[in-house]
């Protein structure tokens, strides 16, 4: 363990000390500033004269307030905080010919990867876990809400879950620095991942969905037609962490969302249990609803862990 | 174990898909001892140094560095053997003792115990007044000489230098063997040096090897090679003209 804390500690003062995070930092708490300050504005404006309705304070991070709700920017930019801490971790002691030295001391080899990578999960969740506090300062400013327990609790998963997220996009910019030697190209390949996982697997999930089980439009829509291309639809887009994601932490975020299905793939009875009971969810069951989300989140992080463990350790260590 | 043998190797082999590195290598180093390793460029030096260091697997016979087999206990080895890499890299935004102070954290050594350690081999090295300045703005002989310190800091018995006069004008280069020397008299250091720099090695070591291809073509002695190549005579034979020798005929 001596290795690990050795690098854990070097790469954690060297991404505190470098512009790269500042910038970063910058940028991502004057979004999210900005996003919550207008969510805060649109609700307190809403809430006027209507009875406060429950759970307000988690309303701030799902709100969209002028372009896009709190939650939905994390699941857009997260990846690139991910990315931009990891896309250089290898490749560039390689290059500057310093990752022979540290290897040619006494520690495991993998020490230097997981050194690496708990750096940068500890530094993204500073940044989150700021991030958040930052907003529910604002919102307890501007809404006068103070949240409760259940509300608290909702938050803290919803950090969890979003470092799970952005600890995935870490690690795959990790393997990439291991699998490229050079450090525009490792950067380039996390981002055009990025880009394809976040944008165009959804888009080519409803290309793919029209294929596989055509929907007709001219003549009467079957039911089972529509139910079969979302069915499709959905399945294809759980290829996609951002998905998976917003998934996970839209039910965490929002109590009154019970299912992760889209309404229309609603058996009758789930619709009349969906509308008879108008409550919220308790914390639980919305656990329940997002576990298999979450579950699938963590192994992919964990299966590109264990690809970086595997190709970093036969690797030959000469450049 | 092995009597005062520091490293010695049996048939060591390693076989790239396209080629040989190195083709059934066996040598040894004796306590005490400096022992350049020779050859020209892509002869197997470098390769059959991170074999000893059980940084690259070797693909068949073995070795024991202070009596250990590198290929199963790496990290002990590691422990008792300072290796300054071909070329090494430094971090351009750290100074040298927080470079230093790194190595020894990697080492586990305690922050205090570091400390006087770190005074110590900066003295050594004569980079005490530049301590404080980036790695990047240093010359390469400075450079070279924070490699050093780097490696002294964790006390080895054996040190590995691969080229370290590489790129180094003819005073750095007369600094840097005049401190491997002094180091392995007052320390009591063994030390494998590879080189192609002959006249570098000649002035300090005690035995050479000269590696042609992959293969050990000599080892011994100066004064035994140039006897076994050229007979005996008045003449003293400079280690240039006998490496010459064995090249020609290889």
């Amino acid at each position: 363990m001596q290795g690990v804390s050795a690098v854990y500690r070097k790469e954690l003062s060297d991404h505190f000390s470098s512009y790269r995070f500042v910038i970063l930092f910058a940028l991502i708490a004057m979004v999210s500033f900005i996003t919550s300050y207008m969510a805060g504005i649109h609700l307190k404006e809403s809430l006027q004269g209507v009875a406060k309705p429950t759970f307000v304070f988690l309303m701030l991070f799902n709100t969209t307030g002028a372009l896009f709700s709190m939650v939905q920017f994390v699941a857009f930019f997260g990846p690139l905080i991910g990315i931009v801490l990891g896309f250089d971790a290898i490749n560039r002691e390689r290059g500057d010919g310093t990752l022979i030295k540290i290897v040619s001391q006494p520690i495991y080899r993998d020490s230097v990867i997981n050194g690496k990578f708990l750096a940068g999960v500890t530094t993204i969740t500073i940044m989150l876990v700021s991030i958040v506090l930052v907003i529910s300062g604002i919102g307890l400013i501007l809404l006068g809400v103070v949240p409760g327990v259940e509300e608290v609790w909702r938050l803290f998963i919803y950090v969890l879950i979003s470092i799970f997220y952005v600890s995935f996009w870490l690690g795959l910019a990790i393997l990439f620095s291991i699998f490229f030697r050079s450090i525009a190209t490792s950067a380039l390949a996390a981002v055009a991942l990025w880009i394809f996982l976040s944008f165009f697997v959804s888009l080519g999930a409803s290309v793919l969905a029209d294929v596989i089980a055509p929907v007709d439009t001219q003549g009467d829509v079957s039911t089972n037609a529509a139910i079969k291309n979302i069915r499709v639809k959905q399945f294809i887009s759980l290829f996609s962490p951002m998905s998976l994601y917003t998934n996970a932490s839209a039910t965490i975020i929002d109590p009154m969302r019970k299912t992760t299905n889209a309404l229309v793939l609603m058996g009758p009875m789930e619709k009349i249990s969906a509308g008879r009971f108008e409550n919220p969810l308790p914390l639980g069951q919305s656990v329940i609803v997002v576990f298999p989300y979450i579950v699938i989140l963590i192994s992919l992080t964990l299966v590109c862990f264990a690809i970086s463990y595997l190709v970093f350790m036969i690797q030959e260590i000469r450049t | 174990m092995e009597g005062d043998k520091v490293i010695e190797t049996f048939d060591l082999t390693k076989v790239y898909p396209n080629q040989t590195a190195v083709n059934k290598l066996s040598f040894s180093v004796k306590e005490g001892e400096v022992f350049g390793l020779l050859g020209p460029n892509g002869a197997g030096k470098s390769t059959t140094l991170l074999m000893l260091l059980g940084l690259c697997q070797p693909s068949g016979g073995s070795a024991r560095v202070c009596g250990l087999d590198p290929v199963r206990r790496a990290r002990e080895v590691k422990r008792q053997v300072g290796y300054l890499p071909e070329n090494v890299g430094f971090y351009q935004d750290m100074d040298a003792v927080q470079s230093l102070a790194y190595i020894a954290d990697l080492n586990g050594m305690e922050s205090n115990g570091a400390k006087e350690k770190i005074d110590e081999v900066l003295n050594l090295v004569d980079l005490s007044e530049d301590r404080f300045k980036k790695v990047g703005v240093y010359s390469r002989g400075m450079k070279q000489r924070l490699g050093i310190a780097e490696v002294l800091i964790k006390n080895p018995k054996v040190m590995f230098f691969d080229e370290p006069t590489l790129g180094l004008d003819p005073e750095g280069a007369l600094k840097l063997t005049g401190l491997i020397r002094s180091l392995n008299k007052e320390r009591k250091i063994s030390v494998l040096i590879s080189s192609h720099h002959l006249e570098h090695v000649q002035k300090i070591s005690h035995s050479v090897g000269i590696m042609i291809k992959g293969r050990m073509v000599a080892t011994g002695s100066i004064d035994t090679l140039a006897k076994e190549k050229f007979g005996l005579g008045d003449k003293e034979y400079s280690l240039e003209e006998i490496y010459m020798k064995y090249f020609q005929e290889v």
